[in-house]
Protein backbone atom coordinates (compact mmCIF):
# COMPACT_ATOMS: atom_id res chain seq x y z
CA UNK A 1 0.00 0.00 0.00
CA UNK A 2 2.48 2.52 0.81
CA UNK A 3 4.85 1.21 -1.99
CA UNK A 4 2.27 1.72 -4.19
CA UNK A 5 1.74 5.24 -2.75
CA UNK A 6 5.37 5.70 -3.40
CA UNK A 7 5.93 4.49 -6.60
CA UNK A 8 3.52 6.52 -7.82
CA UNK A 9 4.54 9.83 -6.11
CA UNK A 10 7.56 8.99 -8.39
CA UNK A 11 5.85 9.26 -11.48
CA UNK A 12 4.39 12.36 -10.53
CA UNK A 13 7.86 13.87 -9.58
CA UNK A 14 9.77 12.93 -12.82
CA UNK A 15 7.09 12.47 -15.88
CA UNK A 16 8.92 13.12 -17.72
CA UNK A 17 11.53 10.73 -17.72
CA UNK A 18 8.50 7.75 -16.48
CA UNK A 19 7.02 8.59 -20.11
CA UNK A 20 10.28 7.95 -21.73
CA UNK A 21 10.65 4.90 -20.03
CA UNK A 22 7.47 3.42 -20.74
CA UNK A 23 7.92 4.74 -24.49
CA UNK A 24 11.15 3.10 -24.47
CA UNK A 25 9.83 -0.54 -23.22
CA UNK A 26 6.77 -0.13 -25.23
CA UNK A 27 8.70 0.64 -28.29
CA UNK A 28 11.26 -2.48 -28.08
CA UNK A 29 7.50 -4.49 -27.28
CA UNK A 30 6.06 -3.22 -30.23
CA UNK A 31 8.62 -4.58 -32.75
CA UNK A 32 8.69 -7.94 -31.10
CA UNK A 33 4.88 -7.79 -30.92
CA UNK A 34 4.54 -6.91 -34.65
CA UNK A 35 7.44 -9.07 -35.68
CA UNK A 36 5.80 -11.84 -33.74
CA UNK A 37 2.05 -10.96 -35.30
CA UNK A 38 4.11 -11.76 -38.56
CA UNK A 39 6.18 -14.85 -37.41
CA UNK A 40 3.13 -16.36 -35.73
CA UNK A 41 1.51 -16.51 -39.10
CA UNK A 42 3.95 -17.14 -41.59
CA UNK A 43 5.14 -19.50 -39.43
CA UNK A 44 1.98 -21.78 -40.38
CA UNK A 45 2.70 -21.19 -44.10
CA UNK A 46 5.94 -21.72 -43.61
CA UNK A 47 5.43 -24.63 -42.62
CA UNK A 48 3.19 -25.80 -45.43
CA UNK A 49 5.95 -24.29 -48.26
CA UNK A 50 8.50 -26.40 -46.20
CA UNK A 51 6.13 -29.83 -46.51
CA UNK A 52 5.65 -29.42 -49.96
CA UNK A 53 9.82 -29.45 -50.56
CA UNK A 54 10.43 -32.21 -53.22
CA UNK A 55 13.44 -33.96 -53.51
CA UNK A 56 12.77 -35.10 -57.26
CA UNK A 57 15.11 -37.80 -59.10
CA UNK A 58 14.32 -39.03 -62.55
CA UNK A 59 14.68 -42.39 -63.74
CA UNK A 60 16.33 -44.15 -66.56
CA UNK A 61 13.57 -45.75 -68.98
CA UNK A 62 15.70 -49.18 -68.69
CA UNK A 63 15.99 -49.32 -65.04
CA UNK A 64 14.69 -52.77 -63.52
CA UNK A 65 11.48 -52.60 -61.40
CA UNK A 66 13.18 -55.05 -59.43
CA UNK A 67 16.26 -52.35 -58.75
CA UNK A 68 13.70 -49.67 -58.44
CA UNK A 69 11.86 -51.91 -55.44
CA UNK A 70 15.12 -52.36 -53.60
CA UNK A 71 15.92 -48.61 -54.19
CA UNK A 72 12.50 -47.63 -52.95
CA UNK A 73 12.32 -49.28 -49.89
CA UNK A 74 16.22 -48.11 -49.19
CA UNK A 75 15.04 -44.81 -49.81
CA UNK A 76 12.28 -45.17 -47.39
CA UNK A 77 14.57 -46.41 -44.39
CA UNK A 78 16.33 -43.05 -44.39
CA UNK A 79 15.61 -41.12 -41.57
CA UNK A 80 15.37 -37.42 -43.32
CA UNK A 81 12.28 -39.45 -45.73
CA UNK A 82 8.86 -38.92 -44.82
CA UNK A 83 7.25 -40.79 -47.79
CA UNK A 84 8.77 -41.85 -51.32
CA UNK A 85 6.08 -41.31 -54.22
CA UNK A 86 6.82 -43.64 -57.23
CA UNK A 87 5.42 -42.08 -60.83
CA UNK A 88 5.69 -44.45 -63.39
CA UNK A 89 5.94 -43.32 -66.96
CA UNK A 90 2.60 -43.83 -67.49
CA UNK A 91 1.39 -42.23 -64.64
CA UNK A 92 3.43 -38.75 -65.76
CA UNK A 93 1.83 -38.54 -69.23
CA UNK A 94 -1.46 -39.19 -67.65
CA UNK A 95 -0.46 -36.27 -65.32
CA UNK A 96 0.93 -34.08 -68.47
CA UNK A 97 -1.94 -34.38 -70.17
CA UNK A 98 -4.61 -32.98 -67.67
CA UNK A 99 -2.00 -30.58 -66.12
CA UNK A 100 -1.06 -29.05 -69.70
CA UNK A 101 -4.07 -29.03 -71.68
CA UNK A 102 -2.43 -27.09 -74.46
CA UNK A 103 -0.78 -29.68 -75.23
CA UNK A 104 -3.03 -32.36 -74.95
CA UNK A 105 -2.84 -32.92 -78.21
CA UNK A 106 -0.02 -33.24 -78.56
CA UNK A 107 0.89 -35.66 -75.93
CA UNK A 108 -1.97 -37.32 -77.41
CA UNK A 109 -0.21 -38.00 -80.68
CA UNK A 110 2.72 -39.23 -79.30
CA UNK A 111 3.49 -43.08 -79.83
CA UNK A 112 6.44 -43.31 -77.48
CA UNK A 113 6.09 -42.02 -74.30
CA UNK A 114 9.23 -39.29 -73.72
CA UNK A 115 8.20 -38.27 -70.09
CA UNK A 116 10.62 -40.97 -67.04
CA UNK A 117 9.53 -42.26 -64.60
CA UNK A 118 9.77 -40.36 -60.76
CA UNK A 119 10.49 -40.68 -57.04
CA UNK A 120 9.22 -37.65 -54.97
CA UNK A 121 10.55 -37.86 -51.34
CA UNK A 122 9.08 -36.00 -49.02
CA UNK A 123 11.21 -34.77 -46.14
CA UNK A 124 10.00 -35.16 -41.94
CA UNK A 125 9.72 -32.10 -39.88
CA UNK A 126 12.89 -31.12 -38.75
CA UNK A 127 15.02 -32.07 -41.86
CA UNK A 128 13.47 -29.58 -44.02
CA UNK A 129 16.81 -27.25 -44.41
CA UNK A 130 18.72 -26.96 -47.42
CA UNK A 131 21.69 -29.32 -46.12
CA UNK A 132 19.11 -31.96 -45.81
CA UNK A 133 17.35 -31.53 -48.82
CA UNK A 134 20.84 -31.73 -50.69
CA UNK A 135 22.55 -34.49 -48.87
CA UNK A 136 19.32 -36.52 -50.10
CA UNK A 137 19.56 -35.16 -53.71
CA UNK A 138 23.04 -36.63 -53.89
CA UNK A 139 22.00 -39.77 -52.32
CA UNK A 140 19.42 -40.28 -54.54
CA UNK A 141 21.57 -39.44 -57.53
CA UNK A 142 24.00 -41.60 -57.01
CA UNK A 143 21.63 -44.82 -58.01
CA UNK A 144 23.20 -45.71 -61.61
CA UNK A 145 19.21 -45.63 -62.79
CA UNK A 146 18.49 -41.98 -61.62
CA UNK A 147 18.88 -39.51 -64.50
CA UNK A 148 18.87 -36.14 -62.40
CA UNK A 149 18.00 -35.41 -59.23
CA UNK A 150 16.06 -31.78 -58.47
CA UNK A 151 14.85 -29.99 -55.88
CA UNK A 152 14.28 -26.72 -55.37
CA UNK A 153 17.62 -25.84 -53.64
CA UNK A 154 17.70 -21.61 -53.90
CA UNK A 155 14.51 -21.40 -53.44
CA UNK A 156 14.64 -23.17 -50.13
CA UNK A 157 17.69 -21.43 -48.67
CA UNK A 158 16.17 -17.69 -49.94
CA UNK A 159 13.42 -19.22 -47.49
CA UNK A 160 15.60 -19.73 -44.74
CA UNK A 161 16.93 -17.14 -45.34
CA UNK A 162 14.31 -14.73 -45.27
CA UNK A 163 13.14 -16.35 -41.84
CA UNK A 164 16.56 -15.67 -40.57
CA UNK A 165 17.11 -12.33 -41.37
CA UNK A 166 13.64 -11.08 -40.49
CA UNK A 167 14.25 -12.83 -36.69
CA UNK A 168 17.86 -11.11 -36.45
CA UNK A 169 16.31 -7.66 -37.31
CA UNK A 170 13.30 -7.77 -35.07
CA UNK A 171 15.54 -9.26 -32.31
CA UNK A 172 18.37 -6.72 -32.61
CA UNK A 173 15.74 -3.45 -33.24
CA UNK A 174 13.58 -4.68 -29.90
CA UNK A 175 17.47 -5.18 -28.25
CA UNK A 176 18.27 -2.26 -28.85
CA UNK A 177 15.64 -0.05 -27.46
CA UNK A 178 14.97 -2.94 -25.08
CA UNK A 179 18.57 -1.72 -23.59
CA UNK A 180 17.26 1.67 -24.01
CA UNK A 181 14.24 0.88 -21.79
CA UNK A 182 16.39 -0.25 -18.90
CA UNK A 183 18.67 2.85 -19.17
CA UNK A 184 15.95 4.79 -18.62
CA UNK A 185 14.54 3.01 -15.72
CA UNK A 186 18.12 3.18 -14.12
CA UNK A 187 17.98 7.04 -14.43
CA UNK A 188 14.42 7.15 -13.36
CA UNK A 189 14.77 4.79 -10.30
CA UNK A 190 18.03 6.63 -9.54
CA UNK A 191 16.44 10.19 -8.99
CA UNK A 192 13.49 9.14 -7.62
CA UNK A 193 16.07 7.80 -4.80
CA UNK A 194 18.29 11.10 -4.99
CA UNK A 195 14.97 13.12 -4.49
CA UNK A 196 14.01 10.85 -1.31
CA UNK A 197 17.86 10.83 -0.24
CA UNK A 198 16.75 12.86 3.12
CA UNK A 199 14.40 9.85 3.66
CA UNK A 200 16.35 6.90 3.09
CA UNK A 201 19.34 8.56 5.37
CA UNK A 202 16.65 8.60 8.09
CA UNK A 203 14.69 5.57 7.68
CA UNK A 204 18.67 3.33 7.77
CA UNK A 205 19.80 5.46 10.84
CA UNK A 206 16.58 4.37 12.45
CA UNK A 207 16.71 0.89 11.62
CA UNK A 208 14.29 0.29 9.06
CA UNK A 209 14.68 -2.95 6.67
CA UNK A 210 16.06 -2.52 3.60
CA UNK A 211 13.28 -4.37 1.77
CA UNK A 212 11.08 -1.57 3.47
CA UNK A 213 13.76 0.99 2.16
CA UNK A 214 13.75 -0.95 -1.29
CA UNK A 215 10.27 -2.00 -2.00
CA UNK A 216 8.81 1.71 -3.78
CA UNK A 217 11.38 1.52 -6.14
CA UNK A 218 11.68 -1.58 -7.30
CA UNK A 219 7.55 -1.59 -7.61
CA UNK A 220 8.30 1.61 -9.79
CA UNK A 221 10.63 0.26 -11.64
CA UNK A 222 7.97 -2.73 -12.20
CA UNK A 223 4.95 -0.76 -12.67
CA UNK A 224 7.31 1.22 -15.35
CA UNK A 225 8.00 -1.98 -17.20
CA UNK A 226 4.18 -3.02 -16.57
CA UNK A 227 2.49 -0.14 -18.43
CA UNK A 228 5.31 -0.22 -21.36
CA UNK A 229 4.15 -4.11 -21.68
CA UNK A 230 0.92 -2.94 -21.62
CA UNK A 231 1.19 -0.06 -24.11
CA UNK A 232 3.17 -2.00 -26.44
CA UNK A 233 0.01 -4.59 -26.65
CA UNK A 234 -2.57 -1.87 -27.13
CA UNK A 235 -0.19 -0.60 -30.02
CA UNK A 236 0.31 -4.22 -31.29
CA UNK A 237 -3.35 -4.65 -31.05
CA UNK A 238 -4.61 -1.48 -33.13
CA UNK A 239 -2.18 -1.85 -35.88
CA UNK A 240 -3.61 -5.57 -36.34
CA UNK A 241 -7.07 -4.54 -36.51
CA UNK A 242 -6.06 -1.13 -38.49
CA UNK A 243 -3.65 -2.34 -41.14
CA UNK A 244 -5.03 -5.37 -42.71
CA UNK A 245 -1.80 -7.08 -43.59
CA UNK A 246 -2.69 -10.37 -46.02
CA UNK A 247 -0.58 -12.89 -46.99
CA UNK A 248 -1.05 -14.62 -49.96
CA UNK A 249 -2.00 -17.96 -48.43
CA UNK A 250 -3.54 -16.63 -45.31
CA UNK A 251 -7.06 -15.36 -45.69
CA UNK A 252 -7.12 -13.39 -42.37
CA UNK A 253 -4.63 -12.54 -39.54
CA UNK A 254 -4.37 -14.61 -36.75
CA UNK A 255 -3.81 -12.60 -33.20
CA UNK A 256 -1.32 -13.69 -30.77
CA UNK A 257 -1.68 -17.04 -28.73
CA UNK A 258 -2.37 -15.69 -25.04
CA UNK A 259 0.62 -17.03 -23.81
CA UNK A 260 3.25 -15.05 -26.07
CA UNK A 261 1.28 -11.79 -24.92
CA UNK A 262 1.20 -12.66 -21.25
CA UNK A 263 4.96 -13.38 -21.72
CA UNK A 264 5.81 -10.11 -23.47
CA UNK A 265 4.27 -8.17 -20.71
CA UNK A 266 5.20 -10.52 -17.87
CA UNK A 267 8.72 -9.80 -19.53
CA UNK A 268 8.43 -6.03 -19.55
CA UNK A 269 7.91 -5.88 -15.74
CA UNK A 270 10.56 -8.12 -15.09
CA UNK A 271 13.18 -6.09 -17.15
CA UNK A 272 11.77 -2.63 -15.51
CA UNK A 273 12.11 -4.73 -12.11
CA UNK A 274 15.47 -5.57 -13.20
CA UNK A 275 16.70 -2.30 -14.08
CA UNK A 276 15.11 -0.75 -10.73
CA UNK A 277 17.12 -3.49 -9.11
CA UNK A 278 20.33 -2.37 -10.17
CA UNK A 279 19.69 0.97 -9.37
CA UNK A 280 18.48 0.57 -5.73
CA UNK A 281 21.45 -1.62 -5.44
CA UNK A 282 23.77 0.97 -6.18
CA UNK A 283 22.23 3.75 -4.76
CA UNK A 284 21.01 2.52 -1.58
CA UNK A 285 23.14 -0.77 -0.48
CA UNK A 286 25.75 1.55 0.35
CA UNK A 287 24.83 2.62 3.77
CA UNK A 288 25.16 -0.88 5.35
CA UNK A 289 28.63 -1.19 4.62
CA UNK A 290 30.42 -4.33 3.01
CA UNK A 291 29.22 -7.50 4.44
CA UNK B 1 27.65 -2.81 25.97
CA UNK B 2 29.98 -1.18 23.59
CA UNK B 3 33.80 -2.47 23.31
CA UNK B 4 36.40 -1.59 20.54
CA UNK B 5 39.38 -3.83 20.18
CA UNK B 6 42.29 -2.18 18.27
CA UNK B 7 40.13 -0.70 16.14
CA UNK B 8 42.09 0.82 12.88
CA UNK B 9 40.17 2.63 10.10
CA UNK B 10 41.72 3.85 6.79
CA UNK B 11 40.30 5.33 4.05
CA UNK B 12 41.69 4.86 0.61
CA UNK B 13 42.29 8.31 -0.20
CA UNK B 14 42.42 10.27 3.21
CA UNK B 15 44.65 7.95 5.44
CA UNK B 16 44.17 6.30 8.75
CA UNK B 17 41.32 8.21 10.51
CA UNK B 18 41.73 5.82 13.48
CA UNK B 19 44.94 3.94 14.70
CA UNK B 20 44.30 1.29 17.54
CA UNK B 21 41.75 2.48 19.53
CA UNK B 22 40.16 0.25 22.17
CA UNK B 23 38.03 1.31 25.05
CA UNK B 24 34.74 0.02 26.97
CA UNK B 25 31.45 2.06 27.21
CA UNK B 26 29.72 0.14 30.12
CA UNK B 27 25.59 -0.34 30.26
CA UNK B 28 24.41 3.24 31.30
CA UNK B 29 27.47 4.95 31.15
CA UNK B 30 27.60 8.51 30.10
CA UNK B 31 31.29 9.60 28.40
CA UNK B 32 32.32 12.27 26.10
CA UNK B 33 34.33 11.37 22.98
CA UNK B 34 36.72 15.00 22.53
CA UNK B 35 39.48 15.62 20.09
CA UNK B 36 40.04 18.43 17.52
CA UNK B 37 38.49 18.29 14.10
CA UNK B 38 39.65 15.40 12.35
CA UNK B 39 40.47 13.56 15.67
CA UNK B 40 38.23 10.93 14.67
CA UNK B 41 35.36 11.40 16.68
CA UNK B 42 32.97 10.64 13.96
CA UNK B 43 34.38 7.84 12.83
CA UNK B 44 34.29 6.02 16.14
CA UNK B 45 30.75 7.03 16.17
CA UNK B 46 29.98 5.30 12.42
CA UNK B 47 31.88 2.28 13.67
CA UNK B 48 29.56 1.69 16.42
CA UNK B 49 26.36 2.31 14.80
CA UNK B 50 27.95 0.00 11.78
CA UNK B 51 27.83 2.45 9.44
CA UNK B 52 31.42 1.27 8.09
CA UNK B 53 33.80 -1.26 9.45
CA UNK B 54 37.44 -1.26 10.61
CA UNK B 55 40.03 -2.00 9.05
CA UNK B 56 41.65 -3.33 11.90
CA UNK B 57 40.31 -4.76 15.34
CA UNK B 58 36.48 -5.35 16.03
CA UNK B 59 33.50 -3.64 17.15
CA UNK B 60 31.24 -5.32 19.44
CA UNK B 61 27.81 -3.65 20.35
CA UNK B 62 26.07 -5.66 22.98
CA UNK B 63 26.08 -8.96 20.83
CA UNK B 64 27.35 -7.95 17.49
CA UNK B 65 30.46 -8.14 16.45
CA UNK B 66 31.57 -5.73 13.58
CA UNK B 67 33.72 -9.07 12.11
CA UNK B 68 30.55 -11.54 11.85
CA UNK B 69 27.62 -9.35 11.76
CA UNK B 70 25.41 -9.87 9.03
CA UNK B 71 23.76 -7.16 6.53
CA UNK B 72 20.27 -8.06 7.56
CA UNK B 73 20.75 -7.95 11.52
CA UNK B 74 22.35 -4.22 10.96
CA UNK B 75 18.91 -2.67 10.94
CA UNK B 76 18.03 -4.38 14.21
CA UNK B 77 21.60 -3.51 15.83
CA UNK B 78 20.83 0.47 14.67
CA UNK B 79 17.43 0.13 16.71
CA UNK B 80 19.53 -0.29 19.58
CA UNK B 81 21.33 2.38 19.17
CA UNK B 82 19.95 6.00 18.88
CA UNK B 83 21.49 8.66 16.57
CA UNK B 84 21.60 12.23 16.73
CA UNK B 85 23.42 14.65 14.34
CA UNK B 86 25.44 18.26 14.66
CA UNK B 87 22.33 19.42 11.83
CA UNK B 88 19.59 17.33 13.45
CA UNK B 89 18.59 15.97 10.24
CA UNK B 90 14.99 16.49 10.64
CA UNK B 91 12.43 16.34 7.13
CA UNK B 92 11.56 20.06 6.85
CA UNK B 93 8.35 19.67 5.30
CA UNK B 94 6.72 18.05 8.01
CA UNK B 95 5.92 18.84 11.67
CA UNK B 96 7.51 18.23 14.73
CA UNK B 97 5.00 15.37 15.30
CA UNK B 98 5.40 13.72 11.71
CA UNK B 99 9.09 13.85 12.10
CA UNK B 100 8.61 11.63 15.29
CA UNK B 101 6.00 9.66 13.45
CA UNK B 102 8.19 8.73 10.78
CA UNK B 103 10.90 6.92 12.17
CA UNK B 104 8.29 4.98 14.15
CA UNK B 105 6.28 3.91 11.25
CA UNK B 106 9.60 2.91 8.97
CA UNK B 107 10.36 0.38 11.72
CA UNK B 108 6.95 -1.38 11.58
CA UNK B 109 5.48 0.18 14.75
CA UNK B 110 1.35 -0.71 14.42
CA UNK B 111 -0.67 2.44 12.97
CA UNK B 112 -2.95 2.70 16.37
CA UNK B 113 -0.08 3.38 18.42
CA UNK B 114 1.85 5.70 17.30
CA UNK B 115 0.07 8.77 17.94
CA UNK B 116 0.46 7.77 21.58
CA UNK B 117 4.07 7.00 21.14
CA UNK B 118 5.10 10.41 19.17
CA UNK B 119 2.81 11.65 22.30
CA UNK B 120 5.05 10.65 24.80
CA UNK B 121 8.07 10.79 23.37
CA UNK B 122 7.62 14.79 22.76
CA UNK B 123 6.80 15.23 26.52
CA UNK B 124 10.03 13.61 27.42
CA UNK B 125 12.13 15.97 25.91
CA UNK B 126 10.04 18.55 27.15
CA UNK B 127 8.37 19.42 23.15
CA UNK B 128 4.44 18.40 23.69
CA UNK B 129 3.29 21.74 23.11
CA UNK B 130 5.17 22.34 19.64
CA UNK B 131 4.27 19.30 18.22
CA UNK B 132 2.73 20.86 15.16
CA UNK B 133 5.64 23.16 14.31
CA UNK B 134 8.23 22.30 11.71
CA UNK B 135 11.51 22.58 11.91
CA UNK B 136 11.69 26.00 10.78
CA UNK B 137 9.17 27.27 13.13
CA UNK B 138 11.46 25.67 16.13
CA UNK B 139 14.44 27.06 17.56
CA UNK B 140 18.05 25.00 17.45
CA UNK B 141 17.79 23.64 20.60
CA UNK B 142 13.68 23.06 19.70
CA UNK B 143 15.19 21.02 17.03
CA UNK B 144 17.34 19.31 18.74
CA UNK B 145 14.85 18.11 20.92
CA UNK B 146 13.07 16.54 18.54
CA UNK B 147 15.79 14.62 16.76
CA UNK B 148 16.45 13.23 20.23
CA UNK B 149 12.71 12.12 20.43
CA UNK B 150 13.03 10.67 17.02
CA UNK B 151 16.09 8.87 18.11
CA UNK B 152 14.26 7.37 21.23
CA UNK B 153 11.48 6.07 19.27
CA UNK B 154 13.01 2.62 18.77
CA UNK B 155 13.44 2.33 22.77
CA UNK B 156 17.73 2.22 22.63
CA UNK B 157 19.78 1.15 25.27
CA UNK B 158 22.49 3.45 23.46
CA UNK B 159 22.49 7.03 22.48
CA UNK B 160 25.37 8.24 20.46
CA UNK B 161 25.77 12.04 19.70
CA UNK B 162 28.29 13.77 17.18
CA UNK B 163 28.24 17.31 18.12
CA UNK B 164 24.67 17.81 19.05
CA UNK B 165 25.58 20.88 20.85
CA UNK B 166 27.87 22.33 17.82
CA UNK B 167 24.58 24.39 16.48
CA UNK B 168 23.40 25.46 19.34
CA UNK B 169 23.76 28.65 21.59
CA UNK B 170 25.21 28.09 25.00
CA UNK B 171 21.51 27.69 26.86
CA UNK B 172 20.35 25.53 24.40
CA UNK B 173 23.32 23.58 24.58
CA UNK B 174 22.87 23.22 28.34
CA UNK B 175 19.71 22.36 27.92
CA UNK B 176 20.19 19.19 25.60
CA UNK B 177 22.59 18.24 27.59
CA UNK B 178 20.44 17.94 30.72
CA UNK B 179 17.76 16.03 28.77
CA UNK B 180 20.55 14.03 27.95
CA UNK B 181 21.56 13.69 31.64
CA UNK B 182 18.16 12.89 32.47
CA UNK B 183 17.92 9.82 29.65
CA UNK B 184 21.12 8.59 31.31
CA UNK B 185 19.29 8.13 34.84
CA UNK B 186 17.37 6.38 33.01
CA UNK B 187 19.35 4.16 31.88
CA UNK B 188 20.34 5.21 28.69
CA UNK B 189 24.09 4.95 27.50
CA UNK B 190 25.01 7.92 26.29
CA UNK B 191 28.40 8.92 24.00
CA UNK B 192 28.64 12.35 23.00
CA UNK B 193 31.42 13.57 20.99
CA UNK B 194 32.19 17.23 20.94
CA UNK B 195 34.92 19.34 20.49
CA UNK B 196 33.58 22.10 23.12
CA UNK B 197 37.10 21.83 25.61
CA UNK B 198 35.10 24.69 27.73
CA UNK B 199 31.66 22.44 27.87
CA UNK B 200 33.87 19.12 29.04
CA UNK B 201 35.79 20.82 31.75
CA UNK B 202 32.29 22.27 33.65
CA UNK B 203 31.48 18.28 34.21
CA UNK B 204 34.36 16.97 35.54
CA UNK B 205 32.48 14.14 37.20
CA UNK B 206 31.78 12.16 33.26
CA UNK B 207 34.02 10.29 31.69
CA UNK B 208 36.18 11.68 29.23
CA UNK B 209 37.34 9.88 26.05
CA UNK B 210 40.15 12.01 24.09
CA UNK B 211 41.03 11.34 20.42
CA UNK B 212 44.26 13.40 19.36
CA UNK B 213 45.39 12.34 15.37
CA UNK B 214 43.35 8.93 15.13
CA UNK B 215 44.65 7.81 18.44
CA UNK B 216 43.07 7.50 21.81
CA UNK B 217 45.40 10.24 24.00
CA UNK B 218 43.72 10.05 27.36
CA UNK B 219 40.60 7.92 29.26
CA UNK B 220 39.55 10.26 32.45
CA UNK B 221 38.30 6.69 33.80
CA UNK B 222 41.70 4.85 33.00
N1 LIG C 1 34.06 8.93 4.41
C1 LIG C 1 35.34 9.32 4.51
N2 LIG C 1 36.17 9.19 3.46
C2 LIG C 1 37.46 9.58 3.56
N3 LIG C 1 38.00 10.11 4.64
C3 LIG C 1 37.23 10.29 5.72
C4 LIG C 1 35.85 9.91 5.71
N4 LIG C 1 35.33 10.19 6.93
C5 LIG C 1 36.33 10.74 7.65
N5 LIG C 1 37.46 10.78 6.93
C6 LIG C 1 38.75 11.29 7.43
O1 LIG C 1 39.03 10.69 8.66
C7 LIG C 1 39.60 11.61 9.57
C8 LIG C 1 38.75 11.69 10.82
O2 LIG C 1 37.50 12.26 10.49
P1 LIG C 1 36.31 12.42 11.54
O3 LIG C 1 35.16 12.95 10.79
O4 LIG C 1 36.14 11.16 12.28
O5 LIG C 1 36.89 13.53 12.51
P2 LIG C 1 36.12 14.33 13.64
O6 LIG C 1 36.94 14.15 14.86
O7 LIG C 1 34.73 13.94 13.69
O8 LIG C 1 36.26 15.80 13.11
P3 LIG C 1 35.21 17.03 13.26
O9 LIG C 1 35.39 17.55 14.65
O10 LIG C 1 35.67 18.01 12.25
O11 LIG C 1 33.85 16.49 13.01
C9 LIG C 1 39.69 12.94 8.83
O12 LIG C 1 40.99 13.09 8.37
C10 LIG C 1 38.74 12.77 7.67
O13 LIG C 1 39.22 13.47 6.55
MG1 LIG D 1 32.89 14.84 13.20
Amino acid sequence: MRSMREALAGFRRTPLLCVLSIGAIGLSLVILGLFGLVAHNIGGAIGDVERRVEVVGYLLDDAGSEKVRAARRELEALPAVESVRYVSKDEALERARRDLVEFSDVYGELRVNPLPASFHLRLREGFRTPETVSETAGTLAAYPFVEEARFGDEWVERLFALRSAATGIALALGGGFALIAVLLIVTTVRMAILARGEEIEIMQIVGAREGYIQRPFLLEGAVTGLAGGLLALGVTRLAYVVFPIRFAAIESLAWLPHLWTAAGVAAAALLGLLAAAYSVHREVGRAYGPS
Amino acid sequence: MISLRGVSKAYPRSGDALRGVSFRLRKGEFAFLTGPSGAGKSTVLELIHFQTRPTEGEVQVSRYNSRRVRRRDIPALRRRVGFVFQDFKLLERLTAAENVAFALEVIGTPRREIAGRVQRLLSQVGLAARHRSRPSELSGGERQRVAVARALATEPRILLADEPTGNLDPDAAGGVFELFRMLNRLGTAVLMATHDADFVRRHPDIRRLELEDGRLARDSAA
